[in-house]
């Protein structure tokens, strides 16, 4: 592991700075609750986090924000750019990262003391999650390994009944490849309470991936049988943003 | 709270000393190790130094950074990444206030109050008497730990020659604020520092007349190599003898040899003294803007007598001779303060032998202090942590590391004189705290 003081990269080679998307729902009046700051997976942005959930935490009194990723990103640039749109909120703000969002989360916990974190249907580890892609869709999965990008499919990310596939975007290989390889992050900087959730029937992030994630963290994962990959985006979206915000609620009464 | 003679006992609350960016750094990582924190700050809001609205404050109002934005940063409170590559000190007041603003720590601030005096109280506790700046009765609270961060750019070294026969103005640096002030004026800029040659260049675009007097010369590092900030450009993780090389050879390629102007060479090596970051001073020197001139033997009625006898006629003088660390409300042994009153800290931090006291921020780094001074901070409050967590282990570690000398983890041979002592090298310094975080980790 590379040492958390000496940080030759950011000091040598800085990451080159970007405008960055960011959609937000705001409550009225401020409830001054910590900001949360949704962080989605590959082949989305934050408009999978507008569709429900930005709008029903505010709802909540939780101001949301979402960031797409960058163009022609990699993993240390996803970190970057979430740790600055975490410091630049007003207050401490809890880190929700969803498949390879969860990784970033992960990995910029250790760069920037959240307030809490949540981790949805991670992906940490990618080689189980490319084994399970290659079961459910070889077809989209195997050009990849060609250059040729990886394409998802409905089957793999929605339960019946719910579809965004129109909407996804397919990132350059080389991005799923700083994924594959990406070192084990760093532990997190102030101990941040972590809740993992997840579904037992997720096509990409399987059940032992889940437990051992939440493991990792000193817990159990929170499940939501029946539901796809993408939580935020399925017909019952509505049950883990709730779960989650209770644990914050819970969480910052502690 | 109430006025109350007796001593109020605190508990296991952790007194904090400044509300500067060490302070602040220290406040936030005593809180994320479960401390409660009293922080006392004399003026009414965050900054320290870089606060500019109190007269203490050294900043004036040109000043920029002179290490880069990633250089600069606390680790975990990046700057955002659009700002320049040297930030205006007023942005870096706006960092340190949203900095406390957005870790809620004004709450644990008391603002107005300045710290009096501080002793042992026994079994490593500290009796910490604070009064409020306004006036108003004295208060002693008892605190299981102090930890001073009190600055040191804000007690100005003072200039030895006399000057109370000059008829000009004299004026220590700190008290220059604004270019307005040098608008038409024959300006003698004393002080080869990061401030005096600063100050050079700013008289050289606004007085009729600038001398520059140096004692000793110095290492003119750009700001600039190749179009990168030069800071970026020395890979650091290269021994320091390397680092050394490559130094001169920068400074060769950019400022040159600049004894043909007067300037006294450098009489030590690259990275003993503060590095000066400025590609002005150069730049002015070769259009006659700024005269080199030696040491000042003398000044009286409106001449000042160099110490190679010329005779020049200022009607300001500033020194900029930099400042003195101070620590008026400890007892110099509990620092370990030698005869020329420098104290004597592990890794300028920890007293030798009070384990429940620290210092953090006095150093003078080869880089941004702030990161330096988050880590000191990280490595005092899980220090204090594992004292209470697991004391058997907290004896072993202090055992070990409380007699370490500074040359232990120190290569430099840093300049002999009251400003230079606490220069660190910013990579050394960082293995060395990283080091002690490692001997502290819990055994897994």
């Amino acid at each position: 592991m590379s040492s958390q003081l000496l940080r030759f990269e950011d000091w040598t080679a800085p990451v080159p700075p970007v405008r960055r998307e960011v959609l937000s729902a705001l409550p009225h009046p401020d409830e001054k609750n910590p900001p949360l700051l949704f962080v989605p997976g590959l082949g989305h942005g934050a408009w999978a986090f507008r569709e429900h959930w930005l709008g029903h935490a505010a709802s909540r009194g939780f101001s949301a924000y979402a960031l797409s990723p960058r163009a022609a990103g990699s993993l240390r640039a996803y970190v970057h750019d979430v740790v600055q749109v975490a410091a630049g909120l007003p207050r401490q703000t809890v880190l929700i990262g969803h498949g390879v969002g969860a990784l970033v989360v992960s990995h910029a916990l250790a760069r920037y003391p959240a307030k809490a974190a949540v981790l949805a249907a991670p992906v940490l580890d990618g080689w189980p999650a490319l084994g399970a892609a290659l079961r459910t869709n070889p077809f989209g999965t195997l050009p990849a390994f060609f250059g040729g990008g990886l394409g998802l499919s409905r089957k793999q990310l929605y339960s019946p009944g719910c579809t965004y596939e129109r909407k996804l975007t397919r990132e350059p290989t080389a991005v799923y490849r700083s994924v594959l390889t990406a070192s084990r992050p760093a532990a997190p900087v102030g101990s941040p309470p972590v809740l993992v959730v997840g579904s037992p029937d997720d096509k990409i992030v399987t059940r032992k991936a889940l437990d051992r994630t939440a493991a990792r963290f000193g817990g159990a994962p929170l499940l939501f049988p029946g539901m796809g990959h993408d939580l935020m985006l399925d017909t019952e979206w509505q049950e883990p943003i709730d779960a989650i915000i209770d644990w914050l609620e819970k969480e910052l009464l502690a | 709270m109430q006025d109350t003679p007796d001593i109020a006992d605190r508990h296991d609350a952790v007194c904090v000393i400044g509300a500067g960016a060490s302070g602040l750094a220290t406040l936030k990582s005593l809180r994320e190790q479960g401390f409660s924190v009293d922080c006392y700050e004399r003026e009414t809001s965050v900054g320290g130094a870089w606060n500019w609205r109190h007269d203490r404050s050294p900043v004036y109002s040109t000043a920029h950074l002179v290490s880069s934005r990633p250089l600069t940063e606390f680790p975990d409170f990046p700057m955002p990444d659009d700002w320049p590559d040297y930030p205006h000190h007023s942005q870096l007041l706006g960092y340190l206030e949203r900095y406390s603003e957005h870790f809620g720590l004004r709450d644990d601030i008391w603002f107005g109050t300045e710290v009096v005096s501080v002793t042992p109280a026994g079994d490593g506790r500290w009796d910490v008497t604070t009064r409020s700046v306004g006036g108003g009765a004295e208060r002693v609270q008892r605190y299981a730990a102090v930890i001073a961060a009190n600055g040191h750019n804000w007690a100005p070294k003072p200039f030895t020659v006399d000057t109370s026969e000059f008829r000009g103005r004299v004026m220590h640096a700190s008290a220059y604020k604004d270019p307005a002030q040098l608008r038409g004026r024959k300006v003698l800029v004393i002080g080869g520092g990061n401030t005096g040659c600063d100050i050079a260049v700013e008289a050289a675009q606004q007085a009729e007349k600038v001398w520059h007097s140096t004692r000793r010369g110095y290492w003119f590092a750009p700001k600039y190599l190749f179009g990168r900030p030069a800071d970026q450009m020395l890979p650091p993780r290269l021994p320091l003898r390397f680092r050394q090389k490559l130094y001169r050879w920068m400074v060769r390629l950019t400022a040159g040899d600049l004894t043909r102007y007067g300037l006294p060479a450098p009489d030590h090596r690259p990275y003993e003294s503060h590095p000066v970051v400025n590609s002005q001073l150069a730049y002015y020197l070769g259009h006659g803007r700024i005269t080199a001139v030696g040491d000042v033997a003398s000044m009286e009625g409106s001449t000042v007598e160099l110490s190679d006898g010329k005779r020049i006629e200022p009607d300001l003088v500033i020194t900029a001779t930099g400042y003195l660390p101070r620590f008026e409300f400890l007892a110099p042994e509990l620092l370990d303060v030698d005869e020329d009153g420098r104290p004597d800290l592990h890794l300028h931090a920890f007293a030798r032998r009070h384990p429940t006291l620290a210092v953090i921020g006095l150093l003078q780094p080869d880089a941004g202090l702030l990161p330096l001074a988050h880590w000191q901070s990280v490595a005092v409050a899980r220090w204090l942590r594992l004292r209470i967590d697991d004391p058997a282990k907290a004896a072993a570690v202090q055992q070990k590391e409380s007699v370490r000398p500074v040359r232990s983890w120190s290569r430099l041979q840093v300049v002999p004189s009251s400003r230079h002592w606490f220069e660190v090298g910013h990579t050394d310094y960082l293995r060395a705290v990283e080091d002690l975080l490692k001997h502290m980790e819990p055994a897994s």
